[in-house]
């Protein structure tokens, strides 16, 4: 009689590869990830950029300053108007202008209000790839109230093209006030709800915390900036440590959490939504009489010389830098997006965790693909 | 032909003679197989098709929103037109896939809920067949519906489906546990398995209140088991659109695809009519102790309005599930089948032979 | 002992949280009067855009066909994107002097970002922002459009 063995080195297992984008439902939009999966766990993650490649950088070139912002609306469109007021701001530093008080003020309400529209549609987002449909329409229903806010001032809902150099496109709209206001009050009463949804829940916690570590050396070493930064310890607020605008004026706590998880990164948002009610409110009231535009030259020249700037969007620091060789157009510009280095520590937070995981961790990361590809 | 709305008895025993008088009794078999075979697979696709408009319509009231409203009244007409849409999509069948076994997996799914329907009570009288073993039955012949999503899975050819299928699995044979394990609890609490006689033991009180805590606990498990069973959300792990686009039925389009869709939600009716059976009293009228006047006006509602009135209840439970949490991950959701349904449902059992064995219940 | 109190606490916490959760739906469930979806062609009689709304440049005329546009081209310079053309041409005024007065504002929508520049550097005010948004057409060659009417003058208040 012979035994039969099973002779376990012939069953062999092995990784196999999962394109993951660049349609796919989580990757929010054209990001290609290259999945190298051991049955449901993630071994390594090899992301694809560029499929949304546009070349603004160097449309850029042949622009004149004031042509610039209306294409940087295009890059990081959630933050639409923070990337406007990046270049104008680099610009107006670059021609040692002092813009009026009233267009600081105004500028910063709208990028606060700017920031919690994105930080608004990330939070549906993340519930909607957490697999809670309904979150995404709580969501969008708050942040479409900020999108009429922006319709009535700015004249354009997404693309706003509102700071430009030398101050801002238009004055205020007289229900401006008014309406950030009942806003304000409004979404006070509806943040609860968010806890209620999402935070607190038993499902969410179980799945985000502990989830994608990333320690406070890793967050420095990989760039990683903005509440994804902050939540592992990261100091990075460029309000609060570079202010521009009218940040130095206004009290706010930088939100800084120390366990660098998904929960983390979750809750660093949420708590910021909060924290850009409380600048809002101490603004509204207070914004200084006078003119929203500096008399700008028809033809703007910037100096010979190099140029950079950099503020606070709601995916991180976004920094603008400009080579001018004295010409009306640029020589060359570079935007330093927040989304492509937050991208770079996908690999390196996501090793070991699940298919499940990766979406999360993708999801808190908070990705818009043009930011990433310009 | 003698119709009585309260009876159904009367009616398929006229049936049954009439059809006698002229066929032999092989015929009359066979005419009465087609009778009830026409009748489940009507019932399956006109049902399916409202459960997947209501469907719609809560989500989208859940959600702040109003759900179909352009075709037909109040968007009425919207799952027919989406039915006709599916009935001329092409069949897409990939290359590399195994040809037998991807068309033959959407067809175990959608039959193995016929099975199913065959032993569910619809009123007094209406049910295809009332087996000794009926809860048995149900059970174990909805736990085949899993070989039509692994083999849908591992034939098309895809990784995506092959997770899902792999996670569907996984889930499913976990999860049968547990509601093979609430149908005991029950089953000791009613002293049968035929489900004629379950309904009958509730004439006095439906079990959630006659059984009370350990009832109450075995129905919340129920759901959730049952939730899992269905596959669908929180624990719609196979399909996961957010990780996986569609899970096991990524590669179906057409009728194929909505046999899936349609064995989802008859699926989602039979658990919620198993939860209807078990808990609340079938198509027994609600009965308040010596309330005669109240009593006299629940009994005058049909018992056929009884039953799908408790079965809509549940599936409303299981849609406002659905619609408010996140998805579980794999190995959460298997832990909270082993390490938390499990050892609940086995003290539950325990808890209901001893309450039982006491004549603790009402 | 501790860890039987711990897995029950768990359970009814864990339960409690999802129950929060199914109440915050359940609350928009049962009332329907909170839906704001808006039936879009239905309610295009009643529909508004705000007035700073960018749909697409204009050129107001006035009811004797005369707009307020002098042909400078400043808006053809701003335009980031090239969706501006000015054909000019020249005409003898009355007087026997030469002019030159446009002769075709030629305005690409399907390129236009509706960045405002050249509303904003219009010096004479004649084109606006008009607050149309249904742009979709068959043929994309219906988005090029000729801004000043058939015909048209420029206003003579409108100072050269």
């Amino acid at each position: 009689m012979t035994t039969t063995t099973l002779d376990f080195d012939t069953i062999k297992t092995q990784e196999y590869l999962v394109n993951m984008g660049p349609q796919h439902p989580s990757t929010h939009g054209v990001l290609r990830l290259v999945l190298k999966l051991e049955g449901e766990i993630v071994h390594n993650v090899d992301p694809v950029v560029g499929y949304i490649h546009s070349g603004i950088e160097k449309m850029c070139e042949s622009l004149t300053y004031p042509q610039i912002p209306h294409l940087t609306d295009r890059m990081d469109y959630l933050s639409a108007h923070m990337n406007n007021e990046a270049v104008a701001l680099c610009v107006e530093n670059a021609l040692q202008i002092e813009v009026p008080d009233r267009v600081k003020v105004i500028r910063t309400i709208m990028d606060e209000l700017q920031r919690l529209a994105s930080h608004q549609l990330w939070w549906c987002v993340m519930g909607m790839d957490m697999g809670a449909l309904t979150t995404f329409f709580y969501g969008l229903r708050d942040r479409e109230l900020i999108l009429d806010i922006f319709e009535e001032t700015c004249g354009a809902r997404l693309t706003l093209n509102y700071s430009t150099p030398g101050g801002v496109m238009f004055d205020i709209h007289p229900n401006f006030q008014k309406r950030v206001k009942d806003f304000v009050k409004y979404f006070r009463a509806k943040l609860p709800e968010y806890n209620q949804l999402l935070s607190g829940n038993v499902i969410f916690r179980e799945r985000t915390i502990g989830i994608g570590y990333l320690s406070k050396e890793d967050a420095i070493a990989w760039g990683v900036t903005g509440p994804s930064g902050r939540a592992s310890g990261f100091a990075c607020d460029v309000r609060k440590h570079h202010p521009y605008s009218a940040y130095d004026r206004v009290s706010f706590n930088e939100i800084l959490r120390t366990e660098g998880d998904t929960y983390a990164r979750y809750q660093a948002r949420v708590d910021e939504m909060a924290e850009s009610l409380d600048i809002i409110e101490q603004l509204i009231d207070n914004i200084p009489q006078g003119d929203h535009q500096v008399k700008m030259k028809g033809v703007i020249k910037l100096p010979e010389g190099e140029y950079y700037q950099r503020v606070e969007t709601a995916r991180g620091e976004l920094g603008v830098f400009i080579v001018s060789d004295g010409k009306k157009n640029p020589y060359r510009v570079k935007f330093r997006s927040p989304g492509f280095s937050n991208l770079a520590a996908l690999n390196h937070m996501s090793k070991g965790a699940k298919i499940a995981d990766l979406v999360a961790i993708m999801s808190t990361l908070d990705l818009v693909i043009p930011d990433i590809d310009r | 032909m003698a119709f009585d709305i309260y009876d159904f008895t009367s009616l398929t025993s006229s049936i049954h003679e009439g059809l006698a008088t002229f066929l032999p009794p092989v015929g009359v078999l066979i005419a009465e197989w087609l009778l009830v075979g026409i009748s489940v697979l009507l019932f399956v696709a006109v049902f399916g098709l409202i459960l997947v408009y209501l469907e719609r319509k809560v989500c989208a009231l859940f959600q702040q929103r109003l759900g179909p409203m352009r075709v037909g009244k109040w968007g009425l007409l919207q799952t027919i037109a989406d039915f006709i849409k599916l009935l001329m999509k092409e069949l897409i069948t990939p290359n590399k896939a195994d040809k037998f076994l991807y068309n033959l997996a959407p067809f175990i799914v959608i039959i193995v809920t016929f099975m199913a329907i065959a032993a569910i009570p619809f009123a007094k009288g209406l049910q295809a067949i009332d087996f000794d073993i009926g809860v048995l039955y149900v059970s174990s012949v909805s736990s085949l519906g899993v070989i039509g999503v692994l083999l849908a899975g591992w034939s098309s050819n895809n990784k995506y489906s092959l997770i899902g299928a792999m996670r569907s699995g996984a889930q499913i044979i976990s999860y049968e546990l547990s509601v093979g394990m609430s149908l005991i609890t029950m089953i000791i609490l009613a002293g049968s398995m035929q489900i004629s006689e379950i309904i009958q033991a509730q004439s006095t009180g439906w079990f959630i209140f006659t059984g009370h805590i350990p009832a109450v606990i075995a129905f919340i498990v129920f759901l959730i088991a049952g939730t899992a069973e269905t596959n669908r959300g929180p624990f719609d792990l196979a399909e996961a659109e957010s990780e996986l686009t569609a899970g096991f039925h990524t590669e179906y389009s057409g009728i194929k695809f909505a046999f899936f869709f349609l064995a989802e939600y008859v699926n989602l009716f039979i658990v919620s009519a198993m939860a209807t059976v078990l808990f609340l009293g079938g198509w027994m009228p609600f009965h308040v102790g010596s309330l005669d006047g109240f009593n006299a006006v629940m009994d005058f509602i049909p018992p056929i309005f009884w039953f799908f009135g408790k079965v809509m209840f549940v599936i409303f439970l299981i849609m406002w599930f659905k619609w408010t949490f996140p998805r579980l991950r794999i190995d959460q959701i298997l832990t909270l089948e082993w390490k938390y349904l499990l050892p609940v449902n086995l003290l539950n059992i325990l808890l209901m032979t001893l309450i039982v064995l006491m004549g603790w219940h009402f | 002992m501790k860890a039987i109190f711990h897995y029950v606490n768990d359970i009814i916490k864990g339960l409690s949280t999802l129950v929060s959760g199914m109440a915050v739906t359940g609350h928009y469930f049962f009332r329907p009067k909170l839906i704001t979806t808006q039936q879009y062609p239905e309610n295009r009689s009643t529909l508004k855009m705000k007035e700073r709304f960018r749909g697409e440049v204009i050129m107001p005329h006035d009811t004797n066909n005369h707009h307020r546009c002098t042909g400078c081209g400043i808006c053809e310079m701003n335009c980031p994107n090239g969706s501006i053309e000015i054909i000019t041409k020249m005409i003898e005024t009355p007087e026997g002097k030469k002019k030159k007065v446009i002769d075709k504002h030629i305005y690409h929508l399907g390129m236009c970002t509706l960045c405002n520049l050249c509303i904003k550097a219009c010096p004479t005010g004649a084109i606006v922002m008009g607050q149309n948004f249904e742009h979709a057409v068959w043929d994309r060659s219906k988005l090029t459009k000729v801004l000043n009417q058939p015909g048209s003058e420029i206003m003579t208040e409108v100072k050269e």
